[in-house]
């Protein structure tokens, strides 16, 4: 059940309990009790909204950092990972395979705010060995939804 | 030369147009209309589905195809069916693909019907059958299906409308409108009644992959002795998401699958060969979309069932296709009546029961072929109808 649970919250965070209830043939409390206990087991950290700022007033840009470090003895990748995680202006880590190590996204507030992030405070890092930027120019889709304008219009005409 | 119109077909004339394209248009003239109206799936056919009969026309797939369909196509039809149903057919010479579901019904009834035939179709359903027996001078016997029995044909009342003069037997399970779904035990009953006539049976398993039940979808010819006397039709409209692309088939003892290949050859040629390349990918890789879109179906299914049950109103549950049926007889109308009312002053369609046959009036057709959010208004616009009564 507990999948179940997550596949529809993916789907739709702010289902209720009452709704997800309905939908998979359970009881409200016990949809209560099982998200409960995944957040309790940090299998759920969080609930976010997704948002396609390019509607929005707001101007902030993205860029992907590629990051190579320098794994520290005994510590490995987690040290490093800990105090990137730490700012603020990082939005996601994440230890990759292949020619980098880090994937960090960061979020400011123009070009040369995410320039002088990185210069000053990730590429300073200690174990960091170089870091390439990429700014990000478009979203198409995000967390498995497409943000393309959707037509209102539903095609199907036929009552059969 | 005489007045055109007195020149046609009696017979066709005489066929009413379908209650609920009628009705559709009403409401298509309407602003802020919900519709829970439409009959078929609302997800996009899979990406990778459609990708391939895209590259099939690049790669300049554009001629007719074998009168049956591709071997191919046909092989995979073949395997799917033993794969999913345990039923046994041989590419060769016991299936035809055919242009969507419809066209494969068709050409049954035309192949096996002749002047003053018997059919005997269960109602409330699918509303083809009545019309094309009618057109191959069959008689179309309607056998009614019951809310008490959840809309399953009754054995006993089966055998009650079989006379010397009944050709064939249509199944048409899981139901459209009534989302109605025969078990084996109960399929086996239908068996029994048969089993020792000449009668032949079509059974239309066009949304057997929707089906909510543990046991799942029992095909009928699975059944012991009732190959040999049906013809399974099924298609990828439902299960693939595929409406548009028109791409059915039939398959059955070759004696009958010849006729209708002959039927086919002359009125079609073949099945739109896009199709048929695109559903060569659907049954190779398919199966998880199914899965998933099932899964969707059945949340839905339970949203709406209880939707109704929680304003008061009666709604047995139904355990495939993408439909319930609730009735609308304690509220002291007649289907029309409360799909006008409802329409009128909600601006939600659903479609009378009646247009399904006569056994379907005071009940509606709701479908659930949308998303959880248009589900949810139009469940919302229902009650508050409900409270205003």
């Amino acid at each position: 059940m507990n999948k179940k649970i997550l596949d529809l919250l993916c789907e739709n965070a702010r289902y209720s309990n009452d709704e997800i209830a309905v939908m998979l043939g359970v009881s409200a409390d016990e949809v209560k009790a099982a998200i409960a206990e995944m957040e309790a087991a940090g299998i759920i950290c969080g609930y976010t909204t997704l948002i396609n700022y390019e509607k929005t007033e707001n101007e902030d840009v993205t860029a992907l950092i590629e990051l190579k470090v320098t794994p520290q003895p005994d510590a490995g990748f987690e040290d490093i990972a800990k105090k990137i995680k730490e700012f603020k202006e990082v939005e996601s880590v994440s230890l990759m395979s292949g020619g980098f190590d880090f994937a960090v996204t960061v979020k400011g507030a123009n070009l040369r705010d995410v320039a002088m992030f990185v210069a000053k405070r990730l590429s300073t890092l200690e174990g960091v060995l170089s870091t390439a930027t990429h700014f990000v120019l478009r979203k198409y889709k995000d967390m498995g939804v497409d943000l393309a304008e959707k037509s209102a219009n539903d095609r199907r005409v036929m009552p059969f | 030369m005489k007045n055109v119109s007195e020149l046609l077909n009696p017979t066709v004339v005489n066929i009413k147009p379908s209650g609920i394209r009628k009705y559709f248009d009403i409401a298509a003239q309407m602003d802020d209309v919900i519709s829970l109206g439409v009959g078929e799936p609302d997800f996009p056919t899979p990406w990778h589905v459609r990708q391939v009969g895209i590259k099939s026309i690049e790669d300049g797939c554009t001629f007719y195809t074998a009168n049956s369909g591709l071997m191919e196509l046909r092989e995979e039809i073949c395997n799917y069916l033993k794969r999913r149903f345990s039923v046994e057919y041989k590419p060769e010479s016991e299936v035809l693909v055919t242009v969507g579901g419809s066209e494969a019904i068709d050409g049954f009834f035309r192949s096996v019907v002749a002047i003053g035939d018997e059919v005997i179709i269960p109602e409330p359903s699918f509303v083809c059958y009545a019309p094309l027996v009618t057109l191959c001078g069959g008689i179309p016997v309607p056998v009614e299906t019951y809310e008490k029995d959840e809309f399953c044909l009754d054995p006993e009342v089966l055998k009650s409308k079989i006379t010397s003069k009944t050709k064939a037997l249509v199944l048409p399970f899981p139901n459209n409108p009534t989302g109605a779904v025969m078990s084996r035990k109960q399929l086996e009953d239908i068996a029994e009644v048969i089993k020792d006539t000449d009668i032949l049976v079509i059974s239309d398993e066009i949304y057997g992959e929707l089906t909510y039940t543990e046991e799942g979808h029992v095909s009928f010819p699975s059944i012991p002795g009732m190959w040999e006397r049906t013809v399974l039709v099924s298609g990828f409209s439902k299960a693939y998401s595929m409406t548009g692309w028109r791409l059915g088939y039939a398959c059955g003892p070759k004696e009958i699958i010849a006729q209708m290949t002959k039927i086919h050859q002359f009125g079609i040629m073949s099945a739109p060969t896009t199709a048929q390349y695109a559903a060569i990918e659907a049954l190779k890789n398919g199966d998880e979309d199914i899965a998933k879109m099932r899964a969707e179906y059945d949340r839905r299914r339970k949203l709406v069932v209880n939707g109704f049950r929680s304003v008061g109103m009666d709604c047995f549950e139904p355990r495939g296709a993408f439909y319930v049926f609730p009735s609308v007889k304690k509220l002291g109308m007649t289907s029309e009546e409360f799909c006008q009312r409802l329409l009128e002053s909600k601006h939600v369609a659903v479609v009378p029961g009646d247009a399904f046959g006569k056994s379907g009036q005071g009940n509606i057709r709701v479908s659930y072929s949308y998303s959880v959010k248009h589900l949810k208004t139009a469940l919302e616009r229902i009650g508050e109808f409900i409270k205003e009564l």
